[in-house]
């Protein structure tokens, strides 16, 4: 029996506002709101919703046979319940069927997952908590930024105790392997992998609606008997997308959301089932293990870092962004705090690659800036801002383990002073009825007491 | 295929941009081993590179028939011209000009400038272009700008071979709209008679398709490139007396190339960083003008004009130099920006500019915008993983803008013009 697992990915950047340098120092606001606003709106209204309530039928029309997992990150939910919080809604719905599973990720949907130090776990814990707070389930399947996955990030995805996690199908890691299986990792054995069937996922992403595409027009019976006539002993397809696909990619008038309808009795014809990540991690072993020493993505035709990390803007970018982590954190500043995830969010650096000027216009069309270096100028000028605002919590000159200690000390002077004064309170009060309860001789002497 | 060509300037000794645009497309165009250029120049110095095309002194042609004495004649021609082609164009004259002032020899003198007595030169040079259109073998005409425009359309006129008109700017770029009605009129009349029209950018494109009603299927674009750096220039050391940061700004200080900008964008990075210095070279009418801006900004202790520069001086100039600037309010294609480039120097142009079209590499911001400019210029000189990496790539970049291509566009026009 095959099953289909369905996965979207949910993300939207808190893209930033045209910042000038002689804004550094003078203003520490840098959201551009109104774009922000307009865009997640025209995709809520293009696709969140109407997917969200047409996968409702769908659950319901089939009794809980259609199956999906959803990943939203911290900062898309952050601006869905600012702006369209019906949609948090429509997923809270959702999550009540029992056949929706959503996963863990990092809280900006960062690179986190390449640096040292706990930055990354700390926002995978972050992020666990805030889909906890909304949807009432823990997520025990992980899913790294982009697909990033490598062995040394999957250790440290089982070490925070996820049973398995999600990634690309790479042809150069794969090789002949077929990603329709159950893996493992090759460092800890104890997670399990779902790799992405590029080719059938990039049919409806990507092909859909392209009538240059010999294969179009797509119809579910089609794709059905493909995902049928994939050898026997082959039973798990991965269909990894953007949830964007769904009315905003492809629009509705492509008849993208017909074709998603038509699926479940098309497969139930060929005795296909859909599956979320979770349901298959504990229903099957893996096949083998997979070796991947240097991290793999699912972008662009390279199927690595390259989109975000390809060029010396965004590596110095990215490095001077690690700079100034451990001082964050140590701040425990919760506007710092913030602007910290959002500036950490990888379609930053995204916006600064300079790949496209050769191959397709992928990454232009999703920037906000003319050119890659305005992105770059852009989001320098409001780091520099924002470094310099971290600065200012903590004299420059000491160095970060001497400031740890110090603030070790400090907190741990506070917490006895905090333990001193509601002792002394709660004596205080003890001392008050004792004598509120003793009979009062003088007034005079009572007040001596206190 | 041979190709008759009017041009006005020619390397080494150039006024603008048109004289080295001639020279790089020409050359590019020798690559093609059937490829055959007669270019004639009003006023040929005689020092100027030979060795890819022919070139025709119209100083030279006589365009009334005089008898001059052999050695007075050998004089005068200077070696410019030998004595067999003097006559053979003596034969040639068909047309009366003896309205014309002409010497001794029979030919007109020119300045090879722009001088004020503009038109009359551009009257004569025609004069000598109908002369020589019937003393030469070619298959097609191909006029450079508008100075020698009405000569390309008499050459078409008396020979019926078809005329190709190759637009390197018009007037609506040099006076920012307000047109020299004369001028246009010449342009008019070019575009009109020519059998196809090459611009210089999409930009220039747009002008003589709106501003001159011209139907679009007429007009092509071909970018203009750059010749590769030679030894010499490469050998040039940087000057650098200061450790400041320095922002250069090269070319004709006048209205076109929109040199208040870069005054406005300076005062604005200055009241935030010291380590500045910003450098407008170059002359031209608005000098003073800018000289008094700055100061009326209080930046002139960061402010410097360095006056005209000249050959060696522009490439010590730019080798010692941060940023290179061109906020040109029209450009129909500035090939100093990628002069800029090939010596590794980080460049912000206009969107207004025509290289801006074929240059990925470049920081690109509107002229009126200086907000946006001076927001490049701080952040080339504040942070170096943007200079480095503009510096790499744009010098990658345009080492792969040659005129060789570019030849071969031009060369797929003529062949579409002669339906070949």
């Amino acid at each position: 029996m095959k099953s289909v697992c369905f996965y979207f990915q949910v993300h939207q950047p808190f893209r930033l506002r045209r910042y000038r340098f002689f804004d550094i120092g003078s203003d520490h606001y840098y959201y551009d709101d109104y774009n922000n606003e307009e865009i997640i709106r025209r995709v809520a209204e293009h696709c969140y919703l109407p997917a969200n309530r047409l996968i409702l039928q769908m659950i319901k029309d089939t009794n809980g046979a259609f199956k999906v997992a959803y990943s939203i990150s911290g900062v898309a939910l952050e601006q869905l319940e600012l702006y369209v919080p019906e949609v948090v809604d429509s997923f809270r719905e959702l999550a009540k069927t029992g056949c929706v599973e959503f996963l863990a990720e990092t809280y900006a949907h960062s690179l986190a997952s390449l640096w040292e130090g706990d930055e990354f776990e700390l926002q995978v814990k972050e992020h666990s908590k805030k889909i906890q707070s909304l949807f009432g389930v823990k997520p025990t399947v992980f899913r790294n930024t982009e697909l990033i996955y490598s062995d040394e990030i999957g250790e440290r995805v089982v070490n925070m105790g996820f049973k398995g996690m999600l990634s690309e199908g790479a042809k150069h890691v794969l090789g002949w392997k077929s990603p329709n299986y159950v893996y493992c990792c090759a460092n800890n054995p104890r997670l399990k992998l779902l790799l992405k069937n590029f080719k059938l996922s990039d049919d409806i992403t990507f092909r859909f609606s392209d009538w240059g595409w010999d294969q179009f027009p797509l119809t579910a019976d089609k794709y059905m008997d493909w995902v049928a006539a994939t050898p026997k002993e082959e039973n798990v397809v991965n269909l990894f997308m953007n949830y964007e696909t769904f009315g905003e990619m492809q629009g509705a008038n492509t008849g993208i959301f017909d074709f998603l309808k038509a699926l479940p009795s098309f497969a139930a014809q060929r005795n296909i089932t859909f599956a979320t990540p979770s349901e298959i991690f504990d229903r099957q072993k893996p096949i083998d293990s997979i070796n991947v020493p240097y991290p793999i993505s699912w972008a662009d035709e390279e199927r690595d870092l390259s989109a975000w990390l390809g060029n010396e803007l965004q590596k110095e970018t990215f490095n001077k962004l690690n700079g100034i982590g451990e001082r964050v954190r140590m701040s425990k500043d919760r506007r710092l705090m913030q602007d910290w995830y959002y500036l950490q969010t990888s379609d930053h650096l995204y916006y600064m690659s300079t790949k496209h000027f050769s191959d397709g216009a992928v990454h232009s069309h999703y920037s906000p800036y003319d050119s890659p270096y305005e992105a770059f100028m852009n989001y320098m000028n409001i780091l520099s801002d924002f470094i310099d605002r971290v600065n200012s919590k903590f004299p420059e000159n000491v160095d970060n383990e001497e400031l740890n200690s110090l603030t070790l000390t400090i907190n741990a002077q506070e917490e006895l002073i905090n333990k001193l004064t509601k002792e002394n309170q709660k004596l205080m009060k003890e001392l008050k009825s004792s004598v509120a309860a003793a009979p009062v001789k003088t007034g005079k002497k009572r007040k001596e007491m206190v | 295929m041979k190709a008759l060509m009017f041009g006005w300037e020619f390397p080494p000794h150039i006024l603008g941009g048109l004289g080295t645009a001639s020279y790089g497309l020409t050359k590019g165009m020798s690559l093609q081993n059937d490829m055959d250029i007669t270019f004639m120049l009003p006023k040929p110095w005689g020092d100027e590179d030979q060795s890819f095309l022919k070139i025709v002194s119209a100083n030279k042609v006589p365009i009334v028939w005089k008898d001059p004495e052999w050695n007075y004649l050998n004089s005068e021609l200077n070696g410019r011209l030998s004595t067999d082609e003097y006559y053979h164009y003596r034969d040639c004259i068909r047309e009366d000009n003896s309205k014309i002032g002409t010497n001794g020899i029979g030919s007109v003198e020119f300045s090879g400038r722009y001088p004020n007595n503009l038109f009359e030169e551009i009257h004569n040079y025609d004069a000598v272009a109908g002369v020589v259109c019937r003393a030469l073998d070619f298959d097609i005409i191909h006029s450079h700008d508008w100075l020698t425009y009405p000569a390309g359309i008499h050459a078409k006129h008396v020979t019926g071979k078809p005329l190709v008109i190759h637009v390197h700017a018009t007037d609506f770029d040099r006076s920012r709209g307000n047109v020299n009605p004369a001028v246009y009129e010449i342009e008019k009349r070019g575009m009109d008679e020519a059998d196809h029209i090459i611009t210089v950018s999409n930009l220039t494109r747009d002008t003589v398709i709106y501003r001159y009603n011209i139907d679009p299927a007429k007009v092509t674009t071909v970018h203009n490139a750059v010749e590769p750096i030679s030894k010499e220039i490469e050998a040039i050391q940087p000057k650098r007396g200061t450790k400041d940061k320095v922002v250069t700004f090269l070319g004709r200080i006048t209205m076109q190339k929109g040199p208040e900008y870069f005054v406005e964008a300076a005062y604005r990075v200055l009241q935030r960083t010291n380590n500045v210095r910003f450098v407008m070279a170059g002359s031209g009418d608005m000098m003073d003008k800018m000289i008094r801006h700055a100061a009326y900004r209080n930046i002139s202790d960061k402010f410097h004009f360095t006056g005209f520069l000249k050959g060696k001086e522009v490439y010590e100039m730019l080798k010692s130099s941060d940023v290179y600037i061109m906020p040109s309010v029209s450009e129909p294609f500035g090939i100093s920006p990628l002069e800029a480039m090939q010596v590794g120097v980080p460049t912000i142009i206009s969107k207004q500019s025509g290289c801006a079209e074929i240059l990925n590499n470049a920081i690109k911001v509107d002229y009126w915008d200086i907000d946006a400019m001076a927001d490049a210029i701080y952040s080339i000189i504040t942070y170096p993983a943007m200079s480095d990496f503009l510096k790499t790539e744009g010098k990658d970049e345009v080492d792969e803008i040659k005129w060789e291509y570019a030849a071969l566009k031009v060369r797929k026009v003529y062949d579409m013009v002669l339906h070949r």
